[in-house]
């Protein structure tokens, strides 16, 4: 066996296509975005070579900024959320009864399509039959919120979604890493005399710190390029009140014919998100892991 | 938030590639598979015939690509005429294959956006007039069909004006398929019994809608977030006021959006909101939820095109209850206004289109030429789409509410192009925009004509 893996031409076999498939579908596309960022193109007919222009544009385009500000509040929310979603997990990590039925309950989300997620949705905030909306009037409220049509609340109301999405991938995620705390430790803090919260704060969190750190990052980044429900649900309006990056470069790009400064967007956008990634790792980085 | 969160974001490209890959799947399979066993009778029929009379008809065999929009699932009727059609077709000319492609609406434009760019457009696919068609125009995509449109009077077989619409320089680049005006549609169950009658003018309507509000009935069902619909509106009221000729000369820029008749027309607009004339929610509802109220009975009038008649015609789905009881009315003259009430708002929907790199142009334009005639004979009756070619309403077995539209589309006086088509896809998007912020009234008419104007000067 070890003979095979150090013959480099075997490593080369057993990577490559790997390798191929990874450069020619991401990497070439993504150098490829970058330089038809540089044109002045519709899509369609003949490419005109502006240099910065676009990426100029993007700095002075206000329509831009309001969805980039959209985008990074719902990262916000996104981890905001996570600390819901680690108290929930400690709980069921912890022996509750029937834990086994809420980590079933609260991944069925996921299993379902983010095009169903919305359909689902959008009968939930209907303006007259909505399930949201008529429990609201039968308690009395007269004129309930517009969710998805009052450009001050809209942005909100999709958040709730896009988190209720999410909620059982992180607590899957959290409640594998506290069930891999070995016993021991637990039971040692309990003969010691430490309370559960005490239990939970100081030895199960600093033990999880890793897992945490990642799903930090994947909340941020997944939030900076999301797309779907808001799409679905609202295709950005009204007036833009819910635009977000990715929904901003899809409507340049294949609805108004600006492919160039579509592409020039869609650039930006990941090396704003390259940016933030490493902020975020510097941010939470230590100098060595926690151990017991 | 997606597992895969590492690998760096979706960028436009891969996502254009990945529209591209799903496009091809599902009916394709189907579609090829079907046209290959066309092909294989056709080749049989040719060799009998050529055995038969001997003839040195060595025409070459040639295959035509063809992309349409009318999946087998949602729209049977329309893709059973294309089959026949192409079926016709391949009959008359033995040596031709029709290849079909089909996808639906968006992945339809995607698709064609994406292949364009690529120079692999089919030989023969759908566009729509004006805007949609111009870049492709732009970029020799598309070729005039100018030649084929002169032979036999083809050209005078169209409704007039239908073609100006696929027109760029004088040249025509598709030939149209359908043909839309869009009418008030009201249920006159409910009109009857809230005792309102079909307003004539402006100020009629708006104590109808008083009337219906009051009493606790949605006047008018309309789902804004699709934006278009909310357009409708202000075009009609546009139009009422300043004639055709207020929004088309902003438009095309031989006068300017800060028209006052073009900003009265939006004041309008926020003045029924004001008399909450439309459904409560209604620019986060979709055209499909609002047409869903209007259908429930929950809404008393809904402005559509004439492609929604057979829900109120034909569809065996709608309760034939429902069905009796909607009629049309023109949207009401304004007092004081320029505007003829048989000033319509519509315009034509697909036409077909010949790529100008097809290796097989003449065939192509025969088969369009082909497929335009016998779409026309045949669409309004067995698929109620009304088609580009004039319907002798004499001749066709139709409902009646069938007839009176085509009736007054035989006798409009004017059709303006609905105006994001017409528009150039930037400004109509600034235009869509500003529509749904000036119904949930967050820009004030001056701004809303501002903003237009502005729109227009830079696309100039």
């Amino acid at each position: 066996m070890n003979k095979i893996m150090s013959d480099k031409r075997i490593i080369a076999m057993y990577t490559l296509p790997a390798l191929l498939l990874i450069l020619t579908l991401i990497y070439v596309p993504i150098v490829m975005t970058g330089y038809y960022g540089l044109m002045d193109w519709d899509g369609i007919g003949a490419m005109t070579f502006i240099g910065l222009e676009n990426y100029a544009a993007v700095m002075t385009d206000g329509a831009f900024w309001s969805s980039a500000w959209h985008s990074f509040l719902l990262a916000l929310f996104s981890v905001g959320s996570l600390v819901l979603y680690l108290g929930v997990s400690l709980v069921l990590a912890g022996n509750v009864k029937g834990a086994d039925l809420f980590r079933k309950i609260y991944l069925i989300p996921m299993l379902l399509s983010s095009v169903a997620i919305a359909q689902l949705w959008m009968r939930v905030y209907h303006p007259t039959n909505g399930v949201m909306n008529r429990f609201l009037t039968s308690i009395g409220i007269e004129n309930p919120p517009l969710w998805l049509s009052d450009t001050s609340i809209v942005l909100f109301a999709i958040f709730i979604p896009i988190i209720w999405q999410y909620a059982g991938f992180y607590i899957i995620i959290y409640y594998a890493a506290l069930k891999n705390i070995p016993k021991e430790l637990e039971e040692a803090a309990k003969i010691d005399g430490a309370s559960p919260f005490q239990i939970a704060y100081k030895i199960k969190l600093p033990l999880i710190s890793g897992i945490i750190k990642v799903t930090i990052v994947l909340a941020v980044i997944g939030s900076l390029k999301y797309f779907d429900l808001i799409y679905v649900m609202t295709d950005g309006g009204p007036n833009g009140a819910s635009e977000v990056m990715a929904s901003y470069m899809y409507k340049l790009a294949f609805r108004t014919n600006d492919f160039g400064y579509g592409s020039a967007i869609g650039f930006f956008m990941l090396v704003m998100i390259l940016i933030v990634t490493y902020l975020i790792r510097r941010a939470t980085a230590t100098k060595d892991e926690v151990q017991y | 938030m997606k597992k895969k969160a590492f690998v760096p974001f979706m960028t436009l490209t891969t996502a254009a590639l990945m529209l591209a890959a799903c496009g091809g799947g599902g009916n394709d399979a189907n579609e090829t598979a079907s046209a290959d066993e066309n092909n294989s009778n056709n080749t049989n029929a040719n060799a009998n015939n050529e055995a038969a009379n001997n003839a040195a008809e060595d025409q070459e065999e040639v295959t035509i690509d063809f992309m349409h929009l009318w999946p087998q699932g949602s729209s049977p009727d329309h893709h059973r005429i294309v089959s026949d059609i192409i079926a016709d077709f391949e009959a008359e000319h033995p040596h031709v294959t029709v290849e079909l492609e089909v996808l639906e609406n968006e992945q339809y434009k995607n698709k064609l956006q994406v292949v364009s760019s690529s120079n692999q457009l089919p030989d023969v696919g759908m566009t729509w007039p004006a805007g949609f068609l111009e870049p492709y125009v732009n970029g020799d995509m598309f070729t005039p069909l100018d030649d084929i449109l002169e032979e036999d009077g083809l050209r005078d077989e169209f409704v007039a004006g239908t073609l100006e619409a696929y027109e760029v320089d004088g040249e025509s680049y598709a030939l149209p398929l359908e043909l839309n005006i869009a009418p008030v549609f009201y249920n006159k169950a409910i009109f009857e019994e809230h005792g309102v009658e079909v307003p004539e003018t402006y100020d009629e309507f708006l104590e109808v809608i008083d009337t219906l509000a009051e009493a606790g009935m949605p006047p008018i069902a309309l789902g804004n977030r699709d934006r278009w619909t909310g357009s409708l509106w202000y075009m009609y009221l546009a139009d009422r006021i300043g004639g055709s000729e207020a929004l088309n000369s902003a438009i095309d820029r031989s006068g300017s959006f800060e028209d006052e008749r073009l900003v009265e027309a939006a004041e309008k607009i926020q003045e029924m909101v004001d008399h909450d004339a439309f459904i409560s929610g209604f620019n986060g509802l979709s055209d499909q939820e609002a047409k869903a109220e209007f259908m429930n009975g929950s809404a008393a009038m809904y402005l559509i095109g004439s492609w929604d008649l057979p829900n109120y015609t034909t569809n065996e789905e709608v309760p034939q209850e429902f069905r009796d009881s909607i009629d049309f009315f023109k949207f009401p003259e304004v007092d004081g206004g320029d505007g003829n009430v048989d000033n319509w708002v519509g315009g034509p929907g697909v036409g077909l289109f010949v790529s100008e790199e097809s290796d097989v142009q003449e065939e192509s334009k025969a088969f369009v030429k082909h497929f335009a005639q016998e779409w026309g004979k045949r669409s309004v009756e067995e698929a109620g789409v009304i088609p580009g070619t004039q319907v002798n309403t004499e001749e066709v077995d139709l409902p009646d509410l069938f007839v009176d539209v085509l009736d007054d589309l035989n006798n409009a006086n004017d059709i303006t192009l609905f105006a994001d088509v017409q528009m150039s896809s930037s400004v109509a998007e600034t235009h869509l925009n500003m529509i749904q912020s000036l119904f949930g009234g967050e820009t004030t008419p001056e701004e809303f004509a501002e903003t237009h104007e502005e729109a227009l000067q830079e696309d100039e």
